[in-house]
């Protein structure tokens, strides 16, 4: 019944239909006990009928396991947005399908984006290596033999014009997963849409630059949670500004997950990061509608097929909600959850890979059935080694085969009412709400990870199911059932030639000769001394990078006045 | 005196990679195991691991390697071992290692390597058996 | 024990020691951390010339940034030049009797310093907060030339207290979070602390228990003196009445009055401070012969300790008090024995 027939209802119509109900709810308690009875007398498998995430699940859901009304699922494009952030979902536009690549040098991954581009994929996703991520140059000591090794080696604006040579950039949308040093790539690749002649505000894409995550789960810290906060509250304000069709952040669920955490834990430390960098942009005087509408989500899709969907669709009623009553946004694009998907990684077993793509398939059709709005697939052999060509194109053609034959795109959350699924977006919502106010509990999200509480709920749950699987007790095909056959893995593999990392040495040598030096140590000089004073550093920091000064020197340059972050260990 | 020598192990995460869910896992199943290990930590270079295993007089160096330079790592870890004369230590671990790269390190010296879905009684297994063969007077 | 007789493996051990190769000394730990045949006669050799290391200990409870501490203070005497041992305890598991050594993770910015040498050690049920041959380890790295060691105990709880058994001067690291001063009196921190330090002073709370502990210590250097039980073994009454008739002088010092510090063992403020006390602290027991005290009750205990476990070892290898081990076992289940008369009977067979 929609909210418009409600309102000319007469009040003796209500009573009459509140009666009604309650003599409908009887009818169907009975009928539920009826089958109850027929169940209970039948044996069942021996094995757990529980989520990966540990959540019990009944043998039958109906009407009386959720309440599932207009305020909580209305519809599509319409608050709280749990059946969709827009009206025409796939219907307008399928889900971006976005390849997280990059490899080796910022040449050959360029060719690569340029193949995926030519093979139908309609946005750039960038990978880093780890020399990258943390913030080293490629010729530093630390860097040996990662360069290039898991991801893309980016050191300077050389590095990033390579990488986008002959694309557009106000032609594709790039998403960057980096977080440390987010802001200085962000620096670069505006940059090098610079250096292409490209007017800067339109630019799309994402930087992931989520911060607090990192001290949860996925560790590619630099600075300490005070000043890294306040450089992604610099973004914040900086792209509002400067580059409004731009993602300054992706709040990212996926390596908490990826880390061990439950699907409640990813939504709840994800939703409640969101909040804190809310907060933070509040704190900062600025309007919540300024910056809120282009915050933007990443979540993982494991392999609990039902859990996942419902966690999606929880995730925007709870960040819609939050949004418009706790911090008074008004602004509808701010309470909307956009977000990014990617199946799990830590699903994909070495035994039997070919498996592997199944598993990404099912999980694809999770993200397509919650709503997603773009998609990574992962490749089959990705752990065994990094992804070949093919194994690539397998996973981006799975996405392709589900946008355009499965049929899951032609409406919208075809999962709506279904008793399972709403019980289930119920369940979720509530476990992470609860979880809210355990972190509040502790002070907020800061002191929680200084405390390690999010660490040791990860590192629990992790530790669950890992007793789960080597039990057995969780079936892992080819792992622990089913494993004729896992013997022999013949699976070609990528592999990164050695000399990868002395080629990007050497163009490093020759770009740090060409440069001016004096304008190098000036803007440095200039961004320790705005790092100090606590103005906002963007400007700086892209001073710095037209200079070509180093990713290393530019993240040296605020360590002096930032300090770095120490690992807090728990177990 | 004592009943029966514990056995040490170091468990060290070198290089850059972040990803230390696999480290704590084998650290925690070391411990109920009853080894006494020593964790180094994230981000660990292969000079400052050979320093730890030195000077904690460890039986064992496990490392966990996810950013594809075990061809890196592992012989340079080994080559530091023997440098500093302790290559009585037996070097092991764990990782996305192809098949080919974990015979070459084993020709190299290196233990045995442990691919990812690996059971942690496994890797107890493994070490205790080394153990027993090596230490066995 | 024969401790003149070194074994041959042990011989090309201490050549190594004596070269002052790291190695050498790692191994040499490991011998005696495992109670190894001939552990105590390679004690014996290498301890000829006595203590010269200034031994500092760090107790407190779980998380309270010992180790953390324990780096900071460590890099502020490497820039002194002075060598460094850092010997650092975890419990072991009763569960398992494995151990999770993790003290060295928050040492990590000094652990490549060639000056300095860091091994953790498990507790392997010794319950005083210390290994049970910490001590001993420590005396080695002393041996091995080490200016100064620090030692850093399992994070305590009560009466886990031994750590005055291995160090000069004991420095309690409390934190906010850590509960109140009563708590800390209660626990027996107020005994056996020369220095307090109140770590985390970034977080609410540090003032509140600065003060607290103030006031406590107050209680005690004031009306309580003589009731209190003795510091390190030693009466604090009778420290200053010995100070007050050998020297009038006001300018001589008198009893060691505990001072309350506060540190950020993440940024190294109040570290400089720490160490100026530390040396206060040093100067001190040097001068009113308070260490030459110290190091006579920790050689008594040393003594002891040693008597006792050789005795323990000497009773159990002997085949007489195992076979009436399990005859004394037999006769209790028989109703025909008490624990007593079994021990008594052991007892007069080794004394015999
Ligand atoms: N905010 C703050 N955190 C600190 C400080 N000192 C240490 N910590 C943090 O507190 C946690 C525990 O520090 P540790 O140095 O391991 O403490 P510990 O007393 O050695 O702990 P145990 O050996 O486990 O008993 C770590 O996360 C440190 O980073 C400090 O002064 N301020
Ligand atoms: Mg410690």
């Amino acid at each position: 019944m929609s909210k418009v027939e409600k309102d000319v209802l007469s009040r003796t119509d209500l009573e009459g239909l509140v009666d009604d109900r309650d003599q409908q709810i009887a009818e169907l308690k009975a009928r539920l006990a009826e089958w109850e009875e027929s169940y209970d007398g039948i044996a069942r498998r021996d094995v757990l009928f529980s989520t990966v995430s540990g959540r019990e699940v009944k043998p039958l859901y109906t009407e009386l396991d959720h309440a599932s009304d207009d305020d909580s699922v209305g519809y599509p494009g319409m608050y709280p947005f749990t059946r969709g952030p827009y009206a025409t979902m796939y219907r307008t536009r399928l889900w971006t399908m976005r390849q997280f690549a990059g490899f080796a040098t910022a040449e050959e991954t360029n060719e690569r984006y340029k193949y995926l581009l030519a093979h139908g994929q309609t946005g750039l996703s960038v990978a880093f290596d780890f020399p990258t991520l943390m913030g080293y140059d490629s010729d530093h000591d630390r860097s040996l033999g990662e360069v290039g090794v898991c991801g893309v080696a980016i050191s300077s604006l050389a590095d990033m014009e390579r990488l986008f040579e002959g694309i557009p950039l106000d032609q594709v949308s790039v998403s960057m997963t980096i977080n440390g040093p987010a802001i200085i790539l962000f620096c670069f690749y505006v940059a090098a849409a610079e250096r292409q002649g490209v007017d800067v505000s339109v630019l799309r894409g994402t930087v992931q630059n989520d911060i607090l995550k990192e001290y949860q789960a996925q560790h590619a810290w630099i600075y300490p949670p005070e000043p890294a906060l306040r450089c992604i509250v610099d973004m914040f304000e900086w792209c509002s500004e400067h580059t409004p069709k731009y993602n300054p952040i992706s709040i990212s669920g996926y390596h908490i997950r990826e880390a061990g955490a439950t699907a409640a834990e990813e939504l709840a430390f994800t939703l409640r990061n969101g909040f804190e960098y809310v907060e933070r942009g509040i704190a900062r005087g600025l309007d919540v509608d300024s910056f809120a509408p282009r915050l933007s989500f990443f979540f993982d899709v494991h392999n609990d097929f039902f859990e996942e969907i419902a966690k999606l669709r929880a995730a925007r009623r709870i960040w819609a909600r939050g949004m418009k009553e706790k911090y008074g946004a008004r602004n509808p694009d701010s309470w909307r959850l956009r977000t990014h998907c990617q199946t799990a990684g830590v699903t994909l077993v070495a035994q039997q890979p070919e498996n592997n793509i199944v598993r990404v398939a099912y999980q694809a059709m999770a993200a397509a059935l919650g709503g997603t709005q773009s998609l990574h697939t992962n490749s089959m052999d990705e752990t065994l080694a990094l992804p070949t060509e093919k194994s690539v194109r397998i996973a981006l053609r799975t996405q392709q085969v589900l946008a355009y034959e499965s049929g899951v795109a032609n409406t919208i959350d075809p999962l709506a009412g279904s008793h399972y699924v709403e019980a289930l977006t119920d369940d979720i919502e509530r476990d992470a709400l609860a979880l809210f106010e355990e972190i509040d509990e502790m002070g907020g999200v800061v002191p929680g990870i200084e405390q390690g509480w999010f660490q040791q709920e990860i590192a629990n749950s992790a530790m669950r199911q890992q007793r789960e699987v080597e039990s057995a007790e969780r079936v892992v095909v080819g792992v622990n059932h089913f494993t004729e056959g896992s013997g022999d893995i013949e699976i070609e593999t990528l592999r990164i030639d050695p000399e990868v990392e002395q080629r990007q040495v050497a163009k490093m040598a020759e770009m740090r000769s060409e440069r001016d030096d004096t304008v190098v140590t000036s803007t440095l000089a200039a961004l320790t001394e705005a790092c100090r004073a606590d103005e906002n550093v963007v400007p700086y920091i892209l001073d710095c990078a037209r200079a070509y000064c180093t990713l290393f020197e530019i993240r040296a340059a605020m360590e002096e006045v930032f300090g770095s972050y120490k690992e807090p260990v728990f177990f | 005196m004592s009943d029966e020598r514990k056995i040490r192990v170091l468990v060290a995460k070198p290089g850059l990679d972040g990803h230390d869910r696999g480290a704590k896992v084998i650290a925690s199943a070391f411990r109920d195991a009853g080894f006494e290990v020593v964790y180094t930590g994230l981000h660990q270079t292969p000079e400052m691991i050979v320093n730890a295993a030195v000077q904690e007089d460890v039986d064992v160096v496990a490392m966990s390697v996810l950013s594809g330079a075990h061809m890196t790592l592992f012989p340079r870890v080994k080559g530091l071992l023997d440098e500093a004369g302790a290559d009585h230590m037996l070097l092991t671990g764990g990782g996305i290692i192809p098949e080919d790269d974990v015979d070459e390190l084993e020709k190299r010296g290196v233990g045995r390597l442990f691919g990812p879905g690996t059971s942690t009684s496994d890797a107890i297994a493994y070490v205790n058996e080394w153990f027993a063969t090596t230490h066995a007077n | 024990m024969t401790p003149s007789t070194l074994s041959s493996e042990h011989e090309a051990l201490l050549e190594r020691f004596k070269d002052g190769r790291v190695l050498g000394l790692a191994r040499a730990i490991s011998v005696v951390e495992n109670e190894r045949a001939g552990f105590q006669e390679l004690l014996h050799t290498v301890m000829a010339s006595g203590p010269q290391a200034k031994r500092v200990g760090f107790t407190g409870p779980p998380g309270a940034g010992k180790s953390s501490l324990v780096a900071a203070v460590a890099t502020e005497y490497r820039r002194l030049e002075e060598h460094l041992g850092v010997v650092a305890v975890d419990p072991t598991s009763p569960y398992s009797g494995g151990a999770l050594l993790g003290d060295r993770i928050r040492m990590n910015d000094i652990s490549m310093d060639p000056g300095i040498f860091i091994r953790s050690m498990a507790t392997r049920g010794s319950l005083g907060g210390l290994a049970a041959t910490t001590k001993e380890v420590v005396d080695l790295m002393d041996a091995f030339g080490f200016d100064r060691v620090l030692v850093e105990t399992v994070g305590v709880g009560q009466t886990e207290l031994e750590v005055t058994a291995a160090a000069d001067t004991v420095v309690v690291v409390l934190v906010p979070e850590s509960g109140d001063a009563i708590q800390a009196m209660k626990a027996g921190l107020m005994e056996i602390a020369d220095i307090f330090v109140v770590n985390k002073a970034d977080r609410p709370g540090a003032p509140r228990l600065v003060k607290e502990l103030r006031q406590a210590l107050h209680l005690r250097t004031g009306s309580a003196l003589k009731d209190i039980p003795a510091h390190h073994g030693v009466d604090l009454g009778q420290v200053m009445k010995k100070e007050r008739s050998t020297s009038p002088s006001a300018e001589k010092p008198e009893g060691w009055s505990v001072p309350v510090l506060t540190t950020n063992a993440l940024t190294n403020d109040g570290v400089e401070t720490l160490l100026e006390t530390i040396q206060e602290h040093r100067s001190w027991l040097e001068q009113g012969g308070e260490l030459e005290r110290r190091r006579r009750a920790r050689a008594e205990i040393r003594i002891r300790d040693v008597v006792n476990r050789e005795m323990r070892r000497i009773a159990w290898s002997s085949a007489d008090a195992r076979a009436l081990l399990a005859r004394g076992v037999d006769d209790i289940a028989d109703g025909e024995g008490t624990p007593y008369s079994a021990a008594e009977a052991i007892l007069g067979a080794l004394l015999r």
